[in-house]
């Protein structure tokens, strides 16, 4: 399963902007420069959506202001007395530009937005797939990242040690205490993969501008492992917070 | 146009409140009684008539079987989920009600949905801003609570239509307030609003940039407010009865509405002194008297006001933010008046609240806000825009009764997402897919919002078919559902069961129904109607008659339009519209050679090359017939 804001017509680029439907003079994008209309939506990505390249370090600053400028071209609320198709399209227009934004801003999402728009299905270790896959019987791809396997392994039987104690209705202060500081030096790693992530935006835009395939598809792959390593150490964190505070 | 003005309405759990914005600034419209606040009551009286407001107050302790309160608590709910309301709230349901039905209360003989009710507290509003601008009122803004659900946002809209009006926006109502709170002071930071009103509680964090009004988490419970403080108060006074008296009230109506008037009163009071003293006069001439101070009520209210501690943290947490960056606690609802909510508001986030703002009245003056917004704008709203989020995760329930998220909570509003179906077996026409609303993991723990039917699937071999279905939630945090499949290109057909709620022709049935109601409406609006047009033919005399044209009547021509127009004047206040319309058509005959006549010397005031400026003929050429073309008030 992907996230959602990966599933809109992220592959669907848009070759050339048409005229504006109101006034017919200027080339228009989601709103005309000329008489300011809101202009039915194109299928962009998201990044071509704010006119930036398809590159993983994005100012937020100026995200946020074209997300403001935009919004005030875009919402609803500037339609709500013009006629059914341009409301119509005002909503469009504008839920893109919140779904746009919404993962432009996130660094996370960011990058798996545009792995997906490069063809990497990330594995989603959410828990709704271990749900799904649990109910469905299949056997739920989960590989553990192999330098986390001896501290994992421990974590998992002391969990199970505190769910069981949880169940008699006891619990050991000196078992929390320790599933507590693991937690803390889990959330630390991935604060450390983050900033590793953010070393590969640098590898990818620098590939990205130079055209080498070779290195972009290197980038990319250490991003998809990276990301994923994320992934199951977020997901580990979940249930260690499940157990604390059920 | 006046026909055009947008209200904003605070559709409230105990009062509700109309407002406009007054060139600068946004003001409440009183009621006939010059009360601002219109409290949420509906009652049925004798002649089975509803009264609404303050008038049906008095039947909650004469009739109680015959009036409703708080009736916000079951909109948009079904039965199951209010049992907890009904064991605490006087609800009558319906006796044949059935399961999955909408809930139908009781009032006398007679049942009411909850959007029903709501739209008579509604159209009492929109009769109140009729009387106050002496024009017809369509349109308006209408504040929910931001932790409504789509079902409870849709009942409020339902309700709007039933009461007549087209509902351009449901605001959020902390949102709605941080609009009255920013109009106000023009600054650009970090906000929280805190919104403990009758029955619901908000939390909502908001980012304020040069007139954006970006709400960045928001919080909530919609079934927590000084209702449950008031409960709690009965409950311990009916205890004390029961022990010193040795009578058990419990089951009598009548006495626990003038139990909950008087500790109601007493809550009040503490706000503002340490000790109050309750002195309830009970049938048969017993008493029942107490004194309560201040500490002692806190002590008992604490474990209800603690519970907006849970959300508050939750909205910090969403928003990223700690306590210490929110520059400014705003305070909203009627039960933020309590010391102890606001010592509690101050514990939270550091730093002493908001309490500027008359809480009561924020919500409405933030909603009229909005509407001038929707409206084109003013010089007062210029740039202001508010992005609210979706206080709830939409999900669908997937394999194994899991609930798949596919649009976060906090999500900017409009929001999307799309998701892809295919069939399970060959030939397979029909796909159910099943909306939820809520955070919890497994979908019978979060809210069913509706069922979709796609239908008409083009028969293909199982797992051919590619069906394309987009969710869109709106500005109005209503959800959205439309479906293509893909392979052939065709339009999927949905068909929408709402889990709790009404269909379009249930409220298309109501709209007619509310009819017997609004009778005393349409008559009223008749009225409105040929006074405003009474206006207009009048002003139009008053510059016929500065024209040159005027002094080309005769006398008993001037008479006879003198006759007339006194003849309007008279009628035009009074409540007959026929009357009306007769003096106008009357007046309109009479001054038929005078608009010839001001017709002719526009036409030679031209020939004599003088421009249409120099020719006093008021207001341009078209102003030939003094009736055909004139200012509206």
């Amino acid at each position: 399963m992907a996230s959602p804001e990966t599933k809109s017509s992220a592959s669907v680029v848009a070759e050339a902007t048409p005229a504006c439907w109101s006034c017919g003079t200027m080339r228009a994008e989601h709103f005309c420069h000329a008489c300011g209309k809101v202009q039915p939506p194109v299928p962009v990505d998201y990044f071509r959506f704010f006119g930036f390249p398809r590159k993983l370090n994005v100012d937020l600053a100026v995200l946020e202001r074209e997300f403001y400028d935009l919004s005030r071209k875009l919402h609803p609320d500037l339609y709500a007395r013009a006629d059914a198709r341009e409301q119509e399209w005002s909503l469009e227009q504008s839920s893109l530009l919140n779904d746009a934004y919404r993962t432009l801003k996130d660094p996370v999402r960011r990058t798996q937005y545009l792995l997906r728009l490069e063809g990497v299905e990330l594995e989603e270790q959410s828990k709704t797939a271990t749900e799904k896959a649990r109910a469905t019987g299949e056997i739920k791809k989960q590989v553990v990242p192999p330098d986390l396997l001896e501290e994992v392994f421990e974590l998992n039987m002391q969990l199970e040690e505190l769910r069981g104690q949880k169940k008699m209705g006891e619990d050991d202060p000196a078992l929390i205490e320790e599933i507590g500081k693991q937690k803390l030096e889990l959330e630390q790693k991935q604060e450390t993969l983050l900033e590793e992530l953010r070393r590969d935006w640098n590898e990818w835009d620098k590939a990205a501008d130079s055209g080498s395939e070779a290195e972009r598809l290197a980038v990319r792959d250490k991003m998809v492992d990276l990301l994923n390593r994320r992934n199951y150490i977020r997901n580990l964190v979940r249930d260690v917070n499940e157990v604390l505070e059920n | 146009m006046t026909s055009d003005r947008i209200v904003g309405i605070d559709l409230g759990t105990t009062n509700s409140l109309v407002a406009y914005m007054q060139g600068e600034s946004p003001v409440v419209i009183p009621g006939e009684d010059g009360s601002n606040l219109v409290p949420s009551v509906v009652a049925l009286d004798e002649r089975d008539q509803i009264i609404v407001g303050n008038a049906a107050r008095k039947y909650l302790i004469e009739t109680p079987e015959r009036s409703v309160y708080s009736i916000k608590r079951l909109m948009g709910r079904g039965v199951e989920d209010i049992q907890e309301e009904l064991k605490l709230f006087p609800f009558r349901l319906a006796d044949d009600l059935q399961p999955g039905e909408v809930l139908r209360i009781k009032l006398g003989e007679r049942t009411f949905t909850p959007p029903e009710i709501s739209a008579f507290i509604l159209r009492q509003l929109k009769r109140n801003a009729e009387r106050f601008f002496n024009a017809p009122v369509t349109k308006a803004v209408i504040t929910v609570p931001a932790y409504f659900n789509d079902a409870q946002r849709q009942a409020t809209k339902d309700a709007g239509r039933i009461a007549g009006l087209e509902v351009l926006r449901l605001v959020n109502e902390p949102t709605a307030a941080s609009l009255a709170y920013g109009l106000d002071k023009k600054q650009n930071g970090v906000v929280a609003v805190y919104d403990l009103g009758g029955g619901t509680f908000d939390i909502s964090i908001l980012k304020l940039h040069d007139g954006i009004f970006e709400v960045i988490a928001t919080n909530g419970d919609t079934h927590l407010g000084g209702d449950d403080i008031d409960n709690l108060l009965i409950r311990i006074a009916l205890d004390d009865i029961r022990g010193d008296l040795g009578l058990d009230l419990s089951r009598n109506g009548e006495a626990v509405a003038t139990i909950r008037k008087a500790v109601i009163e007493a809550k009040i009071a503490l706000s503002s002194q340490p000790a109050t003293h309750l002195d309830i006069e009970l049938s048969g001439g017993k008493r029942y008297q107490r004194e309560i101070t201040r500490e002692q009520f806190e002590q008992l209210a604490q474990p209800i006001i603690d519970r907006t501690v849970g959300p508050c943290k939750q909205a910090l947490k969403d928003a990223k933010l700690k306590p210490e960056q929110i520059e400014e606690a705003v305070l909203v609802g009627g039960s933020t008046r309590i010391p102890r909510v606001r010592a509690l508001v101050e514990e939270l986030f550091q730093r002493k609240p908001h309490t500027d703002l008359n809480p009561d009245e924020v919500v409405a003056l933030g909603a009229a806000v909005q509407a001038v917004i929707l409206g084109g704008g003013s010089a007062a709203t210029e740039n202001m825009l508010l992005l609210d989020v979706t206080p709830l995760s939409l999900g669908i329930e997937v394999a194994g009764g899991v609930t798949d998220k596919i649009i976060l909570r906090n999500s900017t509003i409009p929001a999307s997402a799309t998701q892809h179906y295919t069939t399970q077996i060959d030939g397979q026409a029909n796909v159910a897919i099943h909306v939820l609303q809520g955070e919890r993991e497994l979908a019978s723990d979060c809210r069913s919002l509706a069922r979709f039917d796609l239908k008409g699937i083009p028969p293909m071999t199982a797992g051919m078919p590619r069906i394309e279905v987009k969710f869109l939630i709106d500005a109005n945090g209503i959800l959205h559902v439309s479906a293509r499949e893909q392979r052939s290109g065709k339009e999927a057909e949905i068909e929408v069961q709402p889990s709790y709620g009404l269909t379009d022709d249930q409220v298309e049935g109501m709209i007619l129904d509310s009819f017997d109601y609004a009778e005393e409406d349409f008559r009223r609006r008749q009225v409105i109607e040929a006074r405003n047009e009474a206006q207009t033919i009048l002003a139009a005399l008053e510059k016929g008659k500065q024209s040159p044209a005027w002094s080309r009547l005769t006398t008993d021509e001037k008479k006879q339009i003198a006759k007339l127009e006194k003849a309007l004047n008279r009628v035009k206040s009074e409540e007959d519209y026929t009357a009306i319309r007769q003096a106008i058509d009357a007046l309109n005959q009479g001054t038929m050679r005078l608009a010839e006549l001001m017709m002719d010397s526009a036409v030679s005031t031209a020939l004599k090359g003088k421009t249409m400026d120099e020719a006093d003929m008021g207001e341009g050429p078209a102003a030939g017939h003094p009736v055909a073309k004139a200012e509206f008030e």
